[in-house]
């Protein structure tokens, strides 16, 4: 039950993304389409889940002094692995995702679960933390590139809805992401100020 | 096109067509953080301007004539990264040391200035731009550091208009769910889609 409660709370009330402002850099860069979305949601689960075990495993043998350089370390080497794996198996998503996948080692998400969750539980308890955090991060990704998608070219992972609809261009760019991050975190703050009220 | 007009070129076009935060979201988490007021948007612009400028001027030759070389061009997140994550924590102790002032100004700013994107960002990118194929293009090392130099000063530029905006913010009449953070959110939307008129540039 303990163990669920760790899992849940990522997708929801602890949700990087909207609750935590924690790594919108990807967030809004890559939100452009449902796929790039997905790709970029997995590719972070994978890293934070890889990092939280690695970091909770050696947590008893890094000294206190030098363990954000060990952490970042760690998650450096799984962003590298995941690149490299995406560059050979997907090159088109590698291409559309850029930067962004080296850019997930400075992602706060991944160095705040190490430093606040894994650095000081154990391996199994970390590794359901991060799953939670990655797919909660994930789902967050993909609501706002559906969003985005479907407002600025018509579609929702690449299947077009209508022809006559003419899109507004500037949601895909960089304004539209601005906009829909805005209005969405308003929006779940007034989710929780009604909750509290009740 | 060579000499300063390429410099120039790349300089306007990172500060103003592709402004760091404006249209590639990098330095988001300061640029929401630290905008409330003009004067620490200001320091923390100066500090990250310093760094990106330093960091280009450090990663190139260690890309170039290291990692190249050898072969070891997939280990480039890892190093860099480390490269400045040190580098930070040097200039930081260095400045504690001789300018207590300056360290009083600035000091905190350089701490959160590593996990800034905006800096392996700029290093990243300058080794996918100015890198053909494992080999450098004439004069990438002046680009690079031009590039770093201006993704810093299009950074400074956003960041002092958005916390111009926001000391005036205060004031304005915000629904209740939307004070702070999204308001700040839709009006960056806003002062990106004034600069997305810089994309029309034909430099």
């Amino acid at each position: 039950m303990r163990l669920f409660r760790e899992f849940i709370k990522g997708l929801w009330r602890e949700n990087p993304t909207f609750r935590m402002m924690l790594g919108l850099c990807p967030t809004l860069a890559v939100s452009t389409s449902v796929s790039n979305g997905l790709g970029m949601g997995i590719a972070a689960t994978f890293v934070l889940t890889g990092s939280s075990l690695m970091v909770s495993l050696v947590r008893k043998v890094i000294p206190d002094k030098v363990r954000i350089p060990c952490f970042i370390v760690i998650i450096a080497t799984f962003v590298t692995i995941t690149d490299l794996f995406i560059k050979a198996f997907t090159p088109a998503l590698g291409r559309s995702l850029g930067i962004y996948i080296p850019l997930i080692v400075v992602n706060c998400i991944v160095l705040g679960r190490a430093e606040a969750f894994a650095s000081k539980r154990g391996p199994f308890e970390s590794m359901i933390d991060a799953i939670g955090m990655g797919i909660g991060f994930t789902l967050a990704l993909m609501l706002i590139s559906a969003i985005r998608e479907a407002a600025g070219s018509g579609s929702i992972a690449g299947i077009y809805f209508s022809k006559s609809f003419e899109a507004p261009l500037f949601m895909v760019l960089a304004p539209g992401a601005l906009l829909t991050i805005g209005v969405l975190i308003g929006f779940m703050n007034y989710i929780f100020i009604k909750k509290k009220e009740r | 096109m060579n000499g300063m007009s390429a410099y120039l070129t790349i300089f306007i076009s990172t500060v103003f067509v592709n402004n760091f935060i404006l249209s590639r979201f990098l330095g988001l988490c300061p640029f929401i953080g630290v905008s409330k007021q003009i004067k620490p948007a200001l320091s923390m612009g100066i500090a990250v301007t310093f760094v990106t400028t330093m960091a280009a001027l450090i990663t190139w030759p260690i890309y170039n004539f290291i990692l190249i070389p050898y072969g070891l061009e997939y280990l480039r997140t890892i190093v860099f990264i480390l490269v400045i994550a040190s580098f930070v924590q040097f200039v930081e102790i260095v400045i504690q040391k001789k300018t207590p002032s300056l360290y009083k100004a600035f000091g905190i700013y350089l701490a959160l200035i590593t996990t800034n994107c905006a800096v392996l960002g700029v290093t990243v990118l300058n080794t996918d731009t100015f890198f053909v194929s494992g080999a450098a293009v004439a004069g990438s090392f002046i680009k690079s550091v031009v590039q770093g130099f201006g993704a810093g000063a299009g950074f400074t530029l956003a960041m002092i208009l958005m916390a111009g905006i926001r000391e005036r913010l205060e004031f304005a009449d915000v629904p209740g769910c939307f004070k702070d953070i999204p308001i700040t959110f839709i009006v960056a939307s806003l002062m990106s889609l004034a600069f997305l008129g810089f994309s029309g540039f034909k430099i």
